[in-house]
């Protein structure tokens, strides 16, 4: 099986920062870190390396890899391995955007080693398999085995294992599996773990973080919105809005009224009790009290609308979805801050 | 993670729950802390304005990621 190797100017023996401008370029074999690589490899092959200069990546980047890619696909390599690029992150970042690139363009399985903290690691976007390395080349020695037996099982199509087994960093999804043991003995063993001082999961927490945008500056002018997963609708459900695992949001006009009377708006969602909010539906879509404060001039305007789902059993990847189609509708309508309200 | 998206596009949202720990976790900046989950924004109208009072102040401010306030200050 054949691979190709990415370097840097550097590491491919072309020269430090003054040949960080150098262009892509082809060189036969393995070169610099690719010959202790290419020792480690038992079935896979380094035909050739390619090389690009760190700055000439990073100041013309669609150029480099325009070039890069063709190289790259007249030796139709079983598998891509990039780096080490340690805690470079220029090098990290050209190491990422080729492995990914190489994946998405034309399906050849990519690896690139960095340290998990270099910026280049975001920028596989899951695309292409990241290898932890130490933040400089001191970690070479122990990069190097484990980056070729990643590359063996990318170029041999072997499926991987979970992160910590195989070596990689997680690539953001899950993948669900049977396991021989029933969750409650495994549960008894974590739970064992933690009293011991050691606290595991099965299941990491891999949700992404939004930096909070600045606050409305004065909300006397502002037009504001109503947002609830309460399952709050017009009495009867007449949009039959499902009372677990929505696979939409609904809009209803706000045009024109007070309050949110009951026998008028109920709540459908599965996942509460709702006889309380039936009884109001004020206490899950605050209607009454924003109205008022409309009328008294401490609130600009209240969205003509109000925006609802069940919240209730919601796989993330849907309800990310709802939020990215509700925010779009709230950017076009000119909203400025919104009330949520989830239960 | 209805906040969250809201917010990455640029709209300041207060997100009503009595479960923030949860809020927290998936990602939601401003988050105050409802009296129950049968009735977020609380049973009659002089609560519910206590409650919307509290959401509107967090909208005027700065917060740090993940913040959660209390319904009294």
């Amino acid at each position: 099986m054949r691979a190709i190797h990415y370097l840097n100017q550097f590491f491919a023996g072309l020269g430090g920062e003054e040949a960080a401008e150098t262009q892509p370029t082809r060189l036969d074999g393995a070169v610099g870190p690719g010959r202790g690589l290419a020792a480690a490899l038992e079935e896979v092959e380094i035909v050739a390396t390619l090389a690009c200069g760190d700055d000439y990546f990073g100041e013309h980047e669609e150029k480099a890899l325009a070039v890069l890619l063709d190289l790259l696909e007249a030796e139709r390599p079983d598998v891509l391995i990039a780096g080490p690029a340690f805690g470079s992150g220029r090098y990290g970042y050209a190491c990422a955007r080729f492995s990914r690139m190489a994946a998405e363009r034309f399906g050849i399985p990519a690896l690139a080693a960095m340290h998990e903290e270099n910026p280049g690691v975001g920028a596989t976007d899951g695309k292409a398999l990241v290898v932890p390395t130490g933040v400089n080349v001191a970690g070479m020695r122990d990069a190097l085995p484990r980056m070729a037996s990643l590359a063996e099982a990318l170029a041999s199509g072997r499926e991987l294992g979970p992160p910590e087994e195989e070596g990689y960093l997680p690539r953001g999804f899950r993948r669900n599996r049977i396991d021989e043991r029933p969750g409650a003995e495994r549960a008894v063993d974590l739970l064992l773990a933690k009293l011991g001082g050691e606290t595991r999961s099965e299941v990491a927490s891999g949700f992404d973080r939004v930096e909070p945008p600045p606050p409305v500056t004065d909300l006397s002018q502002a037009l504001v919105a109503l947002v609830t997963e309460a399952g709050c609708v017009p009495q009867g459900n007449p949009d039959r809005l499902p009372t677990i695992r929505a696979q939409g949001w609904l809009r209803y006009s706000l045009a024109g009224e007070a309050s949110l009377r009951s026998g008028e708006y109920e709540s459908v969602h599965g996942g509460f009790d709702v006889t309380l909010a039936n009884e109001d539906p004020n206490r899950l879509v605050p209607l009454d009290t924003v109205r008022a404060l409309e009328g008294e001039g401490r609130l600009g305007r209240i969205h003509d609308a109000f925006y609802t789902t069940t919240g209730n059993g919601t796989p993330v990847a849907v309800s990310t979805r709802f939020g990215h189609e509700i925010a779009a509708e709230l950017t076009a309508s000119g909203v400025e801050a919104v009330l949520l309200s989830g239960t | 993670m209805l906040a969250k998206e809201i917010e990455r596009a640029g709209i300041p949202t207060v997100f009503v729950t009595s479960l923030p720990t949860i809020a927290t976790m998936i990602g939601a900046n401003r988050i105050v802390r409802g009296p129950a989950i049968t009735h977020p924004f609380g049973l009659d109208e002089a609560e519910r304005r206590r409650i919307v009072e509290r959401a509107l102040e967090m909208l005027e401010t700065e917060v740090e990621p993940a913040t959660v306030w209390e319904l009294e200050r």
